[in-house]
């Protein structure tokens, strides 16, 4: 039994000019252990999507699925005392906005403790124990001292690890990353990175890394998930889809990566030209048939899911390629133990 | 936050000042003060006397800094109407009006911050519209009314409660609503606005993630946060109040600063109304720099600067 | 590290603008419940008043001492022929209702002639010029933040005497701060845009830039505060009437009339009732009116 079993998972918002379909039959499963990547663009719906695990979503936000589970627990049949139970226990969030995401009213410790405590029912030494032990594991030095600053007092990557070790309180199961480097300028992106995929393999948590950046991908992910206007259209490891990328978008997403050696100086990066469509209103086809070259009639119906090799799958109606030119050397190993 | 104080409190004074010379020239501008002083009937010779022996043939300036001098220790002069000096007045209708203004405030933050809480997290719903209509409401009854028409309801027809005067605490019950009421829709439109914004906050998020029940989500880390301006509201609406209570006052015939001033009004006893404009503005710029001061408390960015 | 160059994804909310921004203004006017039922009610109540020697034959100042404190007609001694009764001079209660609507609406918007001439060409001149300017009418405004509105206004009255023109002046001169605030900051926003710029690249008289660049952008905040102040000086004239400095008898002010029947409220409450609720009606329509025009003209700032 996976972890987390998401089956046609569905996110659909009522704005004035009718239903915006955000995201669209999403599936995947996630065994304890392996890093899932989702990538996309802005508004793709990577993070509706992991918002809808955690059950944060906006709250006009209408959630479907088919199974939504976790370690067998049924997420949609779940009351909200029981999900409430669960997040910040064994499913915890990083998000992507260090700045704001902690309370500017109290301090660092109190906001750490907070979850251990309302889940583990330890006293106030043990949670400040356990919050000064994370923020050392997390890289903060003096951490000891830093339990009595407010969040304004901390820069931006100092505070970034405050979330991360704010998620490891309880020792989760899962830990959702919600582009938890974007804020932050690349050295220490770079720090994150690694700290978060060394700490995924000493706890032996699930992860997922919601992002738009492939190198990240490369770097830290086992398996990876591509979304493009709220639908799933490749997904597997991260070998298979970045040597055999099936589908024209992860194509393009994949041309428009510089790999050293190979991209010149001032040679122009691949893009992809054309817009994402509008979401609202009712969907049919492939959604990325409007800037894709390979586009043709057959694009504008229902299009297949299918399989290019065990594990590894995509959606559109051109063969799956089983290996590519361009495909980027990409450190695809670095992520492995060491 | 030093600097920052001194400034404050540099600014505050000068408005002070400020205010202390309308307040001067309030009295100077209601004609004669001799001839005030000394009565319809006096002669000229005892008028002549009068504005010798009080100092009005000296040029305005100089009687500004000696009045100025005197209101900083508090002497307002003789009253020209009772038989009182008018620090003495004030002193015995003050504690009415500070005790009404501040169970007003009471019941106005009471009823308001509940309010603004519900409306905003059931935002759209019935709850809110009421509570919005309640405000609309609120900013359209009139003070006077509202205390004639409590007085009808609840000390005439149902007899619960005395009709005016302020000898007991039941004596400020209807007083207190009449007066608080008009607070209610500015401190709970503040409310609920602070609140919807600080649950669409990041950080409300983050407690959530956390899996904190609702009740710690709502008290602990949102309304800790949206309360900050309310405090600031408060102090003003506070001022507002004591500057309000005139109405109230006179409704309820309560013995207290506003009625003093009414009836001085009434009777051009101008060195009594001096004395209550002085009191009541620097009370209110008084409840602006606590309010400043609080603000700078309850925020960690900037107390922990 | 490299990333994907995300090339601008459109606006979900991106829905073709089919009509001309008065239409949709129009079109969020008519569906905006607090914005009609204040319009409507202001509309028959300005009409009444207007009207009044149209609907009503009596004189408000008509006296009859044969039937004085006459009641309305629901209750059980009243009479079609004085349907809200008449006061304790026997005038028509109704008349009276009829014709002191008219002094509440002049006391409401002569005032705000006043307060929002004052208050714009403060805050505009605070906002334009910054600096110094900013400081010193800033600090104008705490002054007057400073004094308390009802006293002030009882013992300016006291001073000149006490009349229907004394309220106007004296509240016109005590209500500008909601306009200086408003002008001030809507004129900072303006006085940095790119066509404030061109205006005086051109060589436009600071003049010609406040009165044709400025102010027609900052009419709309300014229109929302010029409501909600008259529903304000409405209601201190009825206080100012109440406490017997305000407009004079025999004038049928609503707040004057209230203090009249205070007297005999404990036996007849309607004296006090109907001018209370027609004040209250008057308020709350003009407040509904500001609070929906403030949503209609701007939907962005919508609380």
């Amino acid at each position: 039994m996976p972890l987390l079993d998401v089956d046609h998972l569905t996110i659909d918002i009522p704005t004035e000019g009718g239903l915006l379909h955000a995201v669209n039959d999403v599936s995947f499963t996630l065994e304890r252990g392996e890093t899932l990547a989702i990538v996309g663009e802005s508004g793709s719906g990577k993070s509706l999507t992991s918002l809808a695990l955690m059950d944060l979503l906006p709250s006009k936000a209408i959630r479907r699925a088919r199974s939504l589970r976790f370690d067998g627990i049924d997420l949609q049949a779940a009351s909200e005392r029981d999900k409430e139970n669960l997040r910040g226990d064994r499913m915890a969030m990083i998000f992507q906005e260090p700045m704001t995401s902690l309370n500017p009213a109290y301090t660092i410790g109190d906001q750490l403790a907070e979850a251990l405590r309302r889940h583990r029912k330890v006293d106030r030494k043990t949670a400040r124990d356990r919050a000064v032990h994370l923020l050392e594991r997390v890289g903060i030095t003096a951490a000891a001292s830093r339990l009595g600053q407010y969040p304004h007092q901390l820069s931006g990557g100092l505070r970034q690890r405050v979330m991360i070790a704010m998620g490891l309180m309880c020792e989760p199961d899962l830990i959702i990353a919600d582009e938890p480097t974007t804020a932050l300028d690349v050295t220490i992106q770079a720090q994150i990175l690694k700290l978060l995929r060394d700490l995924q393999q000493e706890f032996g948590m699930a992860l997922i890394l919601v992002t738009h950046d492939l190198g990240v991908v490369a770097r830290v992910a086992t398996k990876v998930a591509v979304m493009y206007a709220g639908r799933l259209v490749e997904t597997g490891p991260v070998e298979a889809v970045f040597g055999a990328p099936s589908h024209p978008y992860t194509r393009g997403l994949l041309r428009a990566i510089p790999v050293p050696g190979r991209t010149r100086p001032g040679e122009p990066l691949g893009t992809i030209p054309g817009q994402v469509p509008s979401l609202v209103g009712p969907l049919s086809g492939c959604s990325f048939r409007n800037r894709c070259d390979h586009a043709q009639d057959a694009c504008a119906s229902e299009i297949p899911d299918r399989t290019v090799t065990p594990g590894h799958r995509m959606a559109c109606i051109l063969d799956p390629v089983q290996t590519w030119a361009e495909a980027p050397a990409l450190a695809l190993d670095d992520r492995r133990p060491q | 936050m030093l600097m920052f104080l001194l400034r404050r409190l540099a600014v505050a004074l000068s408005v002070v000042l400020t205010v202390s010379v309308i307040a001067f020239l309030l009295l100077h501008l209601s004609g004669d003060l001799a001839l005030a002083i000394a009565g319809p009937e006096a002669s000229p010779e005892q008028v002549a006397q009068v504005r010798a022996q009080f100092g009005l043939d000296r040029p305005m300036i100089v009687q500004y800094g000696a009045w100025l001098a005197d209101a900083a220790r508090f002497d307002f002069g003789r009253s020209f109407y009772f038989r009182d000096t008018v620090a003495a007045l004030v002193v015995q209708r003050m504690p009415v009006t500070l005790t009404l203004g501040a169970i007003s405030l009471g019941v106005a933050l009471v009823i308001a911050i509940p309010l603004g809480v519900l409306a905003a997290v059931k935002r759209g719903s019935w709850i809110d519209r009421a509570a919005l209509i309640f405000c609309a409401l609120g900013q359209a009854i009139p003070t006077f009314w509202l205390g004639l028409s409590l007085i009808i309801l609840f000390a005439v027809n149902l007899r619960w409660l005395p009709v005016s005067g302020s000898a007991t605490w039941a004596h400020y019950v209807l007083p207190s609503v009449a007066l608080g009421w008009y607070a209610v829709p500015a401190v709970m439109r503040l409310t609920r606005n602070g609140m919807l914004d600080v649950l669409a906050s990041d950080y409300i998020r983050t407690a959530r993630a956390k899996g904190l029940r609702w009740p710690q989500v709502l008290f602990k880390h949102a309304l800790r946060n949206a309360v900050v301006p309310v405090v600031a509201l408060a102090a003003v609406q506070f001022g507002f109040m004591l500057g309000g209570s005139i109405v109230v006052e006179a409704v309820f015939s309560m013995q207290g600063l506003g009625h003093l001033a009414w009836e001085a009004i009434a009777r051009k006893d101008f060195p009594v109304v001096q004395a209550v404009v002085m009191l009541l503005a620097t009370i209110y710029i008084g409840l602006t720099l606590l309010a400043d001061l609080l603000n700078a408390w309850l925020d960690p960015r900037i107390r922990v600067a | 590290m490299t990333s994907v160059s995300a090339s601008g994804a459109a606006p979900l909310d991106d829905v073709p603008l089919r009509r001309s921004p008065l239409a949709r203004m129009a079109k969020r006017a008519l569906r905006h419940p607090g914005f009609m039922a204040g319009t409507v009610v202001l509309a028959v109540l300005l009409l009444c008043s207007l009207a009044a020697p149209l609907i009503t034959a009596y004189d408000p100042y008509a006296q009859d001492i044969s039937r004085r404190l006459l009641p309305p007609v629901w209750q059980a001694k009243g009479t079609w022929e004085h349907w809200l009764g008449t006061d304790k001079l026997g005038r028509d209660y109704f008349a009276r209702l009829l014709y002191g609507g008219r002094i509440s609406l002049l006391i409401g918007v002569a005032t705000v002639l006043v307060s929002g001439t004052i208050g714009t060409a403060l805050g505009v001149a605070a906002g334009f010029f910054g600096g110094r300017v900013d400081l010193v009418i800033g600090y104008i405004i705490n002054v007057r933040l400073a004094l308390p509105v009802v006293l002030v206004a009882l013992a300016a009255a006291a001073l000149v005497g006490s009349s229907l023109n004394t309220v106007i002046i004296v509240l016109g001169l005590l209500l500008w701060d909601r306009f200086a605030v408003v002008a001030r900051s809507a004129t900072q926003q303006i006085a940095g845009a790119d066509f404030v710029a061109a205006a005086r690249s051109i060589g436009c008289s600071t003049r010609l830039i406040v009165l044709s660049e400025v102010l027609p952008n900052i009419l709309n905040p300014l229109i929302v505060i010029a409501t909600l102040e008259m529903a304000h000086a409405i209601l201190l004239e009825a206080a100012l009437s109440f406490l017997g400095l305000g407009v004079q008898p025999p004038l049928p002010s609503w707040g004057l009339m209230i203090a009249e029947g205070k007297q005999f409220m404990f036996f007849s409450p309607w004296v006090i009732t109907v001018p209370g609720v027609a004040l209250v009606a008057l308020v709350l329509a003009i407040n509904l009116l500001g609070d929906g025009l403030r949503d209609v003209t701007a939907p962005e700032n919508r609380s």
